[in-house]
């Protein structure tokens, strides 16, 4: 994934949209922006940066994980078997990226009743286990027999690249040189995030054109 | 100045609290105790064995109450290959079994070997905190050593403690001076490990460790000087206890800071900031160092 901080305005439809599509329960996003304001006056700057798993390469909560639970798919995209997790957390402790999340009990966000949409969408299998972000991988998956491509077909590109207002978030395969992404940042200077810590992300931020 | 909504700045991790650093403090002491039992003397052994696999089995009860799906517990043995968690889950047994083999039958062979896998275990126990990569506290290869030789002082230090309350006669001198020098090679592993960790770990987290670290070179102080004067003069039942206890003390404090107070993940960082208009890219942001 690709976010292109040029063009992110912080609008954080890309945070509802991962809410609406995963049905994540109360105060658990597994994608969201955060906004930063720094610098002086009159030196001041605000940049908006879209936050998730960073699928890594080098996962560190995969080789951590006591269960076997976390896996990585051959398209590098990083998963957890709910049916296997125990909730110990190693994971979430191992991830530089804050990206795992464990919610004890079923909450909910309007007091001690569900609603009607909570009701139907509760899916218990995800109550005490690790859970993350996942680049919307039953949607990804169903580019194998149709044959579009993720990242160029909104039917198989994750909700939040679908719902970005500004052509901020891209997706794609940074492995293929023709690829929306690999041209994008062909073509850009970027950055990842903790790249000191060698976890290989796979989510790049874009900053200018490249020089 | 930096500024946002919502976290951007290291924060304290929730996910590992009391219960997790239970399991430091009950299997550090508990294996340092086992460690020590070849000095111990066989007359005490027994008891000495029995209540270090206790305090490992306390320790990993409070993990099994941390887990979210304890019923699945099991699984925790599924990935030997790579998880420190899994191997300290599989070595447990051995430990257990040890243990329980000095209690029932004694003997200096198995004394060792149930030294050798006790020191084996917190050994595992450090490579598991080290595994937690979001925590800079935790991921520096320094804290290692700090977690094995921790676990063996206070071990050793509680042996010293129960024995000089128990019956001070019994208490070899040797066993005191091993708890000494433990503290002795603690206080240097410390220092290094504080070294090691300067400018590569949130101020916050740095702040809380320092105060824990004048806390603790008090602590081990006590202890050396009690462990030192006992063990030199005849009738120092009390220095030698306190002397123990203020090595489990240093030991227990410090892991918990480790594990819980100061164990601050390192936020978020921007190399640089994007362009806006026709500017060039920024400095980055680094909050929290």
């Amino acid at each position: 994934m690709v976010a292109d901080l040029r063009r992110c305005v912080g609008c954080q439809t890309c945070t509802a949209a991962c809410k609406l599509t995963n049905a994540t329960p109360p105060g658990i996003q597994w994608r969201r922006v955060l906004d930063i304001e720094s610098g002086e006056y009159p030196d001041v700057r605000r940049t908006f940066v879209p936050v998730s798993c960073m699928h890594c390469g080098d996962p560190p909560c995969l080789g951590v994980c006591p269960t076997g639970a976390t896996f990585k798919r051959d398209d590098g995209i990083v998963r957890i078997d709910p049916d296997v997790c125990i909730g110990c957390a190693y994971c979430a402790v191992a991830c530089p990226y804050q990206q795992r999340h464990i919610v004890k009990r079923r909450e909910f966000a309007y007091g001690a009743q569900a609603t009607a949409a909570e009701d139907l969408r509760f899916e218990p299998r995800s109550v005490a286990v690790s859970t993350k972000c996942t680049f919307c991988s039953d949607r990804v998956d169903h580019a194998a027999s149709p044959r579009l491509t993720p990242g160029i077909d909104p039917e198989v590109t994750p909700a939040c690249v679908n719902s970005c207002i500004a052509g901020a978030l891209h997706f794609g395969d940074r492995d293929d040189p023709d690829s929306n992404v690999s041209q994008l940042l062909a073509h850009s200077a970027h950055f990842r995030m903790h790249e000191e810590l060698n976890t290989d992300p796979g989510f790049y931020y874009i900053v200018e054109d490249a020089p | 100045m930096i500024s946002s909504v919502g976290r951007i700045a290291p924060w304290r991790q929730t996910n590992w609290e009391w219960r997790a650093a239970g399991n430091f403090l009950g299997g550090g002491s508990g294996a340092g105790l086992l460690a020590s039992l070849p000095f111990v003397g066989s007359t005490v052994a027994p008891a000495l064995a029995l209540l270090g696999i206790g305090l490992v089995g306390c320790g990993l009860l409070c993990v099994w109450l941390e887990i979210g799906r304890p019923w699945r517990a099991l699984n925790v043995y599924r990935r030997p290959s790579s998880s420190w968690m899994t191997r300290e889950a599989m070595l447990a047994p051995l430990v257990f079994a040890s243990g329980a083999a000095v209690a029932w039958r004694g003997g200096a062979a198995m004394e060792w070997l149930a030294a050798g896998l006790a020191l084996l275990y917190v050994y595992f126990q450090a490579r598991m905190l080290q595994g937690g990569r979001g925590i800079p506290l935790w991921r520096h290869p320094r804290v290692i050593a700090l977690v094995v030789v921790t676990g063996v002082a206070e071990g050793f230090g509680l042996g010293v403690a129960l024995l000089a309350a128990a019956e001070p006669g019994a208490l070899p001198a040797v066993l005191a001076w091993l708890a000494a020098a433990a503290l002795l090679v603690r206080a240097a592993v410390l220092i290094h490990y504080r070294r090691g960790l300067a400018g590569n770990a949130p101020t916050q987290a740095l702040a809380l460790l320092y105060r824990q670290i004048l806390v603790d070179r008090l602590l081990t102080a006590a202890g050396m000087i009690g462990l030192v004067a006992g063990a030199s003069f005849a009738g120092g039942r009390w220095p030698l206890m306190a002397g123990g206890l203020a090595a489990l003390a240093a030991g227990w404090l410090l892991k918990y800071t480790i594990v819980v107070r100061a164990s601050f993940n390192q936020g978020f960082a921007l190399p640089s900031l994007p362009t806006r208009g026709p500017g060039r890219a920024a400095a980055g942001v680094r909050p929290g160092y």
